[in-house]
């Protein structure tokens, strides 16, 4: 397996290459004039232009520029922002925050969805069978920006149970509706996934074979049944931790959480290249890292898959 | 390989509680006497002289005090740091300082911390986006390109520690008026010495220190104790709070999260909604806000001013401002608004009045107009709604094939302002920086203005605005600006639309906290109800 997750990472390399150039590159190219509408509704001064132009080597061809971007990222120097805000202290304080959000939608993720599924997969047709297929069609159906503004305006402004807003450093009680929220679509995926799985598999030869070891139910359930049924699942979740943590732009707006999705749309809006790569080229290495664990745990869950 | 999940729904839990204890505010007594202020990222690093946006001036008009100051209702200057600005011919000044005045870390204020500051934001290389404030002071020209011929502007000098001079290149009659903005501010000797500790923790001579920042969240600012101004502060604290989104900033307020916000989201205004939400604490009053539709003047369609003003006539504003605006907004009857010293009211006339029939008369004496006619505004300020209306009562009233068609950022607008790149008419958001009518004139219609983007050449307007600029007072002045401003109505390049009055809000737990018309906080007057 060593020699299997190293291989993994020197994928990494030209993956992250690859990325943030064509990143840096779209930026770029966003504008031909990066400082139209900079400096409200005058024009920017020469001397503003000739100096920003300089710190960001904008004169040069956009490869160089990138090679440039790419020497002082290594050196560990994400870079300034238009404002003169470091981009590694911006990653530092939004975070934090963005991993908090994505654990607590990925723990609800998967507690509510798991269970829902296992306990409709192992019942059968019946009356909560029926209430989750639609209780899960319903979050499914709806975009996430309605569940986010119906849970915010109901619980926050009209019950005052939760506040509307979370603080800049929230803790994990305050981050459980937008977790929710954030945390609704999947949730229903991960329902039905494991009901369909544990449909299946409940006929499968090894199971019977278990049942007719004379193993206890709970046995024949929890280790044989649910562990084989787990792996689309937990593809599933690897995939969705990796997206949820590159941010939230829907559900961070909704509740204003200073996290990391927040802070790349506006360095889009602003076209500031040094916040939109530094940050995107992190999240590529969060998504590819949090693959590579997935495909680790299969070989946990199923010991028939073997790496190297 | 059990151990292993094991091992790692472990950790997850330990992660979770871990963080979950992490977490959690200061004190409640601190925050229970702090000020909750929505607020966004500024552009730029906190110096007066290279902030000109809303939300870095915000913080710098807390942290700063300047030569006069504007009335928190009625806009009018009064000197605060100044003790006399005295002038024989509107072109030097004297400008004495009176003692007592310190910066936080306490140095004391200067005639040359004003100079020092005004030098630094008008030389070149230093690429402040205040620096054409400073375009009127004898010397400017020679400092202010990107390789300077001189190092500071010979029109300001320093005559002794409390009083200074400032000679500019034509006499300017109401420039005292205007020293209140921002970018006249003084600067510590701190900034000069140690810039990189200076934007770490910025030192003003304001009525509040700064206390902390976290980019991209809050910065906290606490009373100035020592402040030497006339009013002086009251609230303990001020936490300006960083929110992507106005509607969850208002729904703070309305839910006690917040304190105080900064503008209304449109579903808010929409059916007085928030005037039922914040009770007491809505808050409105004339502001310098204003928007209008520009014409490209180097598109030889538009040649005609008898088009022009067809076009302006078949605009209903009344109709839209309440339609869209909840009958807030004032439909404009010229150029400046009534916030304004100098500001005449019905300028415009008939030009600006809503009559289907003239404006079509209009339009047939300028020989119709030909194709579809566009009307551009960038979608990312929600500007959509009142586009598209307003190129409805265009297409209704005279039958041409009037359309919105968005940009979809307001850098992609202002990059087709600066390439004269427009084919049909363009939206004009005008902040006025000082309380005076020049400063919704000289800007936009002299030839070659700075935001002159409709290439808009008058000479008689050159003239008028010149000989206001030199007038022997200010009453002398606003009658030239004035008469200024129906040469450039008459001409019609822009379409004035209606002016944004200031709007604000405060929850429950303020007793008071106010905006002047410029639309900037005034944070001497926050304070908050006793407490029960």
């Amino acid at each position: 397996m060593g020699r299997y997750t190293l291989r993994r990472l020197l994928q990494l390399v030209p993956v992250f290459l690859g990325t943030t150039f064509i990143v840096y590159y779209l930026v770029w190219g966003l504008s031909d004039d990066p400082f139209a509408g900079k400096c409200g509704q005058r024009e920017c001064s020469a001397s503003y232009v000739a100096q920003m132009t300089e710190r960001y080597n904008l004169d040069d061809p956009v490869i160089v520029q990138y090679l440039k971007y790419l020497g002082a990222l290594l050196t560990g120097d994400f870079g300034q922002t238009f404002s003169g805000t470091e981009v590694s202290t911006l990653i530092a304080t939004a975070y934090p925050v963005t991993i908090k959000l994505a654990l607590v939608a990925v723990a609800i993720e998967a507690v509510i969805g798991i269970a829902a599924g296992v306990l409709t997969g192992l019942r059968g047709r019946g009356f909560v069978d029926n209430l989750v297929l639609v209780s899960t069609l319903v979050l499914i159906a709806l975009p996430v920006f309605v569940t986010g503004l119906v849970l915010r305006q109901v619980l926050g402004v009209e019950l005052g149970w939760i506040r509307t807003s979370v603080p800049g450093d929230p803790t994990i009680g305050q981050l459980l509706v937008p977790g929710f929220v954030l945390g609704s679509l999947s949730m229903a995926y991960v329902a039905r996934l494991t009901r369909t799985s544990l449909v299946e598999n409940r006929r499968a030869d090894f199971v019977r074979t278990a049942i007719a070891k004379g193993l206890p139910r709970r046995r024949v359930v929890g280790v044989h049944m649910l562990r084989n049924s787990l792996i689309p699942v937990v593809t599933f979740l690897g995939y969705d931790i990796g997206a949820l943590m590159g941010g939230a732009i829907v559900t961070e707006g909704v509740f204003n959480i200073r996290g990391i999705g927040g802070l790349v749309y506006r360095g889009i809006e602003q076209q500031d290249i040094a916040t939109v790569v530094g940050i995107v080229g992190l999240l590529v290495i969060v998504f590819l890292l949090a693959n590579l664990l997935v495909d680790l745990l299969y070989a946990v869950l199923d010991p028939r898959i073997r790496y190297d | 390989m059990r151990r292993l999940v094991t091992i790692v729904a472990a950790s997850l839990a330990v992660a979770l509680v871990a963080t979950a204890c992490g977490g959690g505010g200061g004190g409640d007594d601190q925050s229970a006497r702090t000020i909750g202020i929505e607020w966004g990222e500024p552009e730029n690093p906190l110096i007066p002289g290279n902030t000109t946006e809303q939300n870095g001036g915000d913080v710098i008009d807390a942290l700063f005090a300047g030569l006069v100051k504007y009335d928190v209702n009625t806009a009018d200057p009064t000197d605060e740091v100044a003790e006399s600005i005295t002038t024989t011919d509107n072109r030097n000044f004297t400008i004495r300082i009176k003692p007592g005045w310190t910066f936080h870390d306490g140095t004391p204020v200067t005639a040359q911390s004003f100079v020092d500051s005004w030098n630094w934001t008008a030389y070149g290389p230093n690429a402040a986006e205040a620096q054409s404030f400073m375009e009127k002071i004898d010397g400017y020209d020679e400092v202010s390109t990107e390789a300077p011929t001189a190092p500071t502007m010979r029109g300001l000098r320093v005559v002794d520690p409390q009083t200074f001079t400032v000679a500019l290149k034509a006499p300017f009659t109401i420039f005292p008026l205007t020293l209140g903005y921002s970018a006249y501010y003084p600067m510590p000797q701190k900034f000069f010495t140690d810039r990189p500790g200076y934007e770490a923790a910025p030192v003003g001579n304001g009525e509040f220190r700064f206390e902390s920042r976290t980019p991209n969240q809050s910065l906290t600012l606490v009373r100035n104790d020592q402040y030497a101004g006339s009013v002086k502060p009251q609230a303990q604290r001020l936490e300006f709070r960083v929110y992507s989104e106005i509607q969850t900033a208002y729904d703070d307020v309305v839910s006690g999260n917040l304190d105080h916000i900064r503008a209304m989201p449109s579903a808010a205004l929409a059916g007085d909604r928030w005037r039922t939400d914040l009770g007491a604490g809505a808050h409105q009053k004339e502001g310098l806000v204003t928007d209008s539709l520009g014409f490209p003047l180097y598109d030889p369609r538009f040649a005609n001013p008898d088009l022009r003003k067809a076009i302006s006539m078949a605009i209903d504003r009344q109709a839209i401002v309440n339609q869209i605006f909840g009958g807030v907004y004032r439909p404009a009857t010229g150029y400046a608004t009534s916030a304004a010293e100098g500001f005449v009211p019905n300028q415009c006339g008939e030009f600006c009045t809503f009559d289907p029939q003239r404006a079509q008369q209009l339009l047939a004496q300028a020989g119709g107009f030909q194709g579809p006619l566009t009307l551009t505004a960038n979608s990312d300020g929600g500007h959509d709604p009142y586009m598209q209306a307003v190129a409805n009562s265009i297409r209704q009233t005279l039958g041409i094939d009037a359309r919105y068609t968005p940009v979809p950022s307001f850098s992609e607008q202002r990059r087709l302002a600066n390439d004269r790149g427009f084919t049909g008419l363009f939206r004009n958001g005008w902040q006025g920086d000082y309380p005076s009518i020049e400063t919704f004139l000289t800007q936009l219609y002299r030839t070659n203005a700075s935001t002159n983007d409709y290439v808009y050449s008058n000479p008689a307007v050159d003239a008028a605005l010149s000989q206001a600029d030199q007038a022997p007072d200010i009453a002398a002045a606003d009658q030239g600006y004035a008469a200024a401003e129906r040469l450039v109505l008459n001409d019609m390049p822009n379409i004035p639309l209606w002016s944004r009055p200031v709007i604000y809000g405060n929850s429950a737990r303020v007793a008071e906290a106010e905006h002047n018309p410029l639309n900037r906080q005034d944070t001497t007057t926050y304070r908050l109800n006793p407490q029960g």
